[in-house]
């Protein structure tokens, strides 16, 4: 995008410490820039994975024996696993299992509302979209910050239910259950509080989102000049604001429920326990599009930027973001097909197809838009090759889950387990993976190891189907989801998985020494690595206090590869056959 | 007195000095993306609240009859004198409002401090009369609902200095399973409690909110915070007070009216 980039305005990067130690942590804990707290939050994500990650990888050994706590406790069975979760006859029977359901509980809790739900908008969006838009700024900067301290204070009273005991209701809080558990003790409020106050911090994120997006685009950047990126962010933001308040108040329902024993969801004292279903899925229904659209924006972005092509169908794609924001809104029934009458079940089923017309659009226009690019083939790319085998994996397998008829059969099985793993991890952290690469040196301003980052891409995407393609056939087979012991049969499809978890461990380690290794021995990175024309790579890397030294001026559109020489861009880094470079220049 | 802070005649005032963000092109810009932010809030606090009214009509539609029965325990004067509390100060908050942009500052002073007493009285309505009353048996002895009830006061029980008279068999109206009141007709009643409950607690929750953010913006307004080209602060929360009225008034007829 043409406009000036003056290096003798140059004011420092947004990283340069202020001065000694603690002026830099002060510096850092009241900052409003959005970059800055951006990485705060990519901090305290990667942190809260990192726990709900050991919580999986527990869950995983616990299941690789069968270990039949209920039926054959007396022979105590276990060899490797009855050791871990504690003997089924040490502490009396359903011991273990009461365990087990506590850290599945915590897996599934803290890698949704913690991980998942903020992961890309909070983390990349925070830094990205302003710079993106080519603003100095989101457009309320004081509120980025609470929202940040909003995000700790919650996670904080989740911490503090674990300590306290853990909680054994399922991420779903599903009541009567959520609401007579644990009668004596404060951790399952707790964490219903903590769950509601990132509600806070999800709000006040969409709000800034949607206004920023609205108000801050740069001069001439009109609304389809926008990078896709930002589309999506806009799309999940819209839902943030509009699904996340109706989560509040049944939480708060859910509190006062437990500490007043209020009755709205309690069949003995007249509520409706299915009240409760509603109300969760009308809000944790659209929200699992807040976790995907944004990781849908990064592949678009990302998969233009490194075929070197303009994107295909950017219209389609950008209204597809908007069409699955609408369409979300009208599915939450599909989760609770057991407790509905026949004829709703019917109507939701209906509509629960209809996400997948937006959605092939967007998988149709990223596969034509591979077709004759100049494909760099680094780790982001390798990212996003994967995110589109394994999302299409994860969304074609929704399907037989919204036939009424095939889920029957599937509901509640270990199937349902690794379709939203399949879209949750294999979509939306695949995505985050694509996007946190190819981001990278722009954020920190160092490039990292490409052989070590796409080894490590290799091994998740191994370990990854290695552990969740199994669940599929054990799904099929009837294997139920969240028991602890399971029958013989199982358990080779469980050691598979088990061992997949296990490679994918050594996948994000391997990540993870990549990233170290960048800051201590990366090259410095140039403003624009991969040569893509979004106004992101217009500035430094890393990007200078205020993203721009002069606010920039939009001349061209976000993926005008064919008429376009992107700025500050080393060819050679990525060689591109001759026809494909753009003759013209600004 | 002279729209001009004699402590700082000579010297501008704040409002005057304010700048925008640095990320703003104007203040115009800023204030308009500040408005624009506020009302996708105020989207997400009427959705909050649709939780309240969405469980308020499907255990109407389930339990008509213990309905009927709670709603007449209500006394639709104190709600009607609530509502009447509220679009007052409705209309002194708009005035301040239109009164800090033409730089009438005492007025606009004035017209907050009647908002906020406005909002005490509700609260201390709903207190005194409403909550305390159904909750514990404990009756103040100057409502006037006391004179249609038939019941006996207990001679000797009072509390606050005398203020409140124990009336035997009117309290113990309270949600869930807390509800302990002898003379239920219907076995779902407590179930009508629950919803009174909750969602007049939340709407009163958001009264004391508005009332600190109205507080705030007074003491502001005092030190020259607002003015004719600067009163962003004053039309947002003038704008949460809207809304805070605008529930009560669909909570009022629903709680209140309905027998």
């Amino acid at each position: 995008m043409a406009a000036t980039h003056d290096h003798a305005h140059h004011h420092g990067s947004y990283l340069e410490p202020k001065g000694g130690f603690w002026t830099t942590v002060v510096d850092w804990a009241t900052t409003v820039d959005h970059k800055k707290i951006g990485v705060m939050y990519l901090v305290a994500i990667l942190f809260m994975f990192f726990l709900g990650g050991v919580a999986a990888l527990a869950l995983r050994l616990e299941l690789f024996e069968p270990v039949r706590t209920v039926v054959d406790a007396t022979t105590g069975a276990s060899k490797i696993t009855g050791q871990m979760f504690g003997n089924p006859d040490a502490g009396g029977i359903g011991a273990g299992n009461n365990l087990y359901n506590r850290i599945f509980t915590l897996h599934g809790a803290i890698m949704v509302f913690m991980v998942i739900v903020p992961s890309i908008p909070a983390s990349l969006g925070n830094f990205l979209l302003p710079i993106m838009l080519g603003a100095k700024d989101v457009a309320f900067p004081r509120l980025n910050l609470l929202s940040w301290y909003v995000y700790v204070v919650g996670s904080l009273f989740a911490v503090a239910a674990i300590i306290l005991g853990g909680v054994d209701t399922g991420w779903t809080f599903y009541t009567p259950y959520s609401t007579t558990t644990d009668a004596d003790y404060w951790r399952v409020t707790l964490m219903v509080l903590g769950a509601f106050t990132l509600g806070f911090s999800s709000i006040l994120t969409g709000i800034n989102f949607v206004v920023t997006v609205h108000k801050l685009r740069a001069p001439g950047m009109g609304w389809f000049d926008m990078p896709l990126f930002a589309w999506a962010l806009y799309a999940a933001a819209i839902i943030q604001v509009l699904a996340t308040p109706v989560i509040g108040i049944t939480l708060l329902l859910l509190m006062f429920e437990r500490i007043f024993r209020v009755g709205i969801f309690d069949p003995a004292l007249g509520g409706d326990p299915v009240l409760f279903q509603h109300f969760f899925w009308f809000y944790s229904h659209p929200v699992v599009y807040v976790m995907i659209l944004p990781g849908m924006g990064i592949i678009s972005d990302v998969l233009a930027v490194q075929s070197h092509k303009k994107i295909f169908g950017y219209r389609a794609i950008a209204f597809s973001s908007l069409g699955i924001a609408g369409v979300s809104f009208i599915v939450w029934g599909h989760h609770m097909f057991a407790s509905m009458s026949e004829l709703a079940s019917m109507v939701f089923s209906a509509l629960t197809f209809l996400v997948a017309i937006p959605t092939a659009i967007k998988v149709f226009n990223w596969i034509s838009s591979l077709y004759k690019g100049s494909i760099a083939l680094n780790a982001p790319m390798v990212y996003t090759l994967i995110f589109l085998f394994t999302f299409s994996i994860g969304g074609l397998t929704g399907l037989p889950l919204a036939t009424l008829s095939t889920d029957l059969h599937l509901h509640d099985t270990y199937f349902v387990v690794a379709h939203f793993h399949y879209v949750m991890m294999g979509g939306t952290i695949m995505a985050f993976m694509a996007g946190l690469h190819h981001w990278w040196p722009k954020m920190f301003g160092r490039m990292y190891n490409e052989p070590l980052a796409i080894l490590g891409a290799l091994v998740v995407f191994i370990g990854f189907n290695v552990t969740f393609f199994s669940q599929f056939f054990l799904g099929a087979r009837g294997m139920p989801r969240r028991y602890a012991s399971y029958v013989d049969e199982f358990q080779l499809l469980h050691q598979i998985s088990t061992v997949g978890s296990f490679i994918l461990l050594v996948g994000f380690l391997i990540h993870l020494f990549v990233f170290l290794a960048s800051f201590a021995t990366g090259r410095k990175a140039p403003a624009n690595p991969w040569g893509g024309l979004t106004l992101e790579w217009l500035a430094d890397s890393p990007p200078e206090e205020h993203n721009f030294p002069h606010e920039p001026i939009v001349t061209h559109g976000p993926y005008d590869f064919e008429s376009v020489v992107p700025h500050h861009w080393d060819p050679s880094d990525y060689p591109i056959p001759e026809e494909h470079r753009a003759v013209a220049s600004h | 007195m002279s729209t001009l802070d004699t402590r700082e005649l000579g010297t501008l005032q704040r409002w005057q000095r304010y700048i925008h963000g640095h990320h703003w092109r104007s203040s115009a810009e800023e204030f308009d993306a500040v408005k624009f932010g506020f009302w996708l809030f105020l989207s997400t606090e009427v959705l909050l609240f649709g939780g309240i009214f969405c469980a308020y009509f499907i255990f109407r539609s389930l339990y008509p009859a213990a309905y009927a029965e709670g709603s007449q325990a209500l006394d639709w004067r104190w709600g009607g004198l609530n509502t009447v509390i509220l679009l007052i100060s409705s209309y002194t908050m708009a005035a301040s409002i239109y009164c800090v942009q033409k730089g009438l500052f005492s007025r606009a002073k004035l017209n907050l401090v009647i908002t906020l007493l406005c909002g005490l009285l509700f609260l201390a309505i709903k207190i005194l009369f409403e909550y305390t009353p159904k909750w514990s048996g404990y009756f103040f002895v100057l409502d006037p609902a006391l004179s249609h009830h038939a019941a006996t006061v207990v001679e000797g029980k009072t509390a606050l200095f005398g203020l409140f008279q124990y009336v035997e068999g009117y309290g113990g109206k309270r949600p869930g399973s807390l509800f302990d009141h002898p003379f239920a007709q219907n076995a779902d009643i407590p179930m009508w409690w629950s919803v009174y409950y909750c969602g007049t607690a939340i709407h009163a929750l958001h009264v004391i909110i508005g009332m600190v953010l109205i507080f705030r913006v007074l003491l502001r307004v005092n030190k020259g915070y607002y003015g004719p080209t600067h009163y962003t602060m004053v039309e947002i929360v003038g704008l949460y007070w809207h809304l805070v009225d605008l529930i009560w008034i669909f909570l009022f007829p629903l709680l209140y009216l309905i027998h």
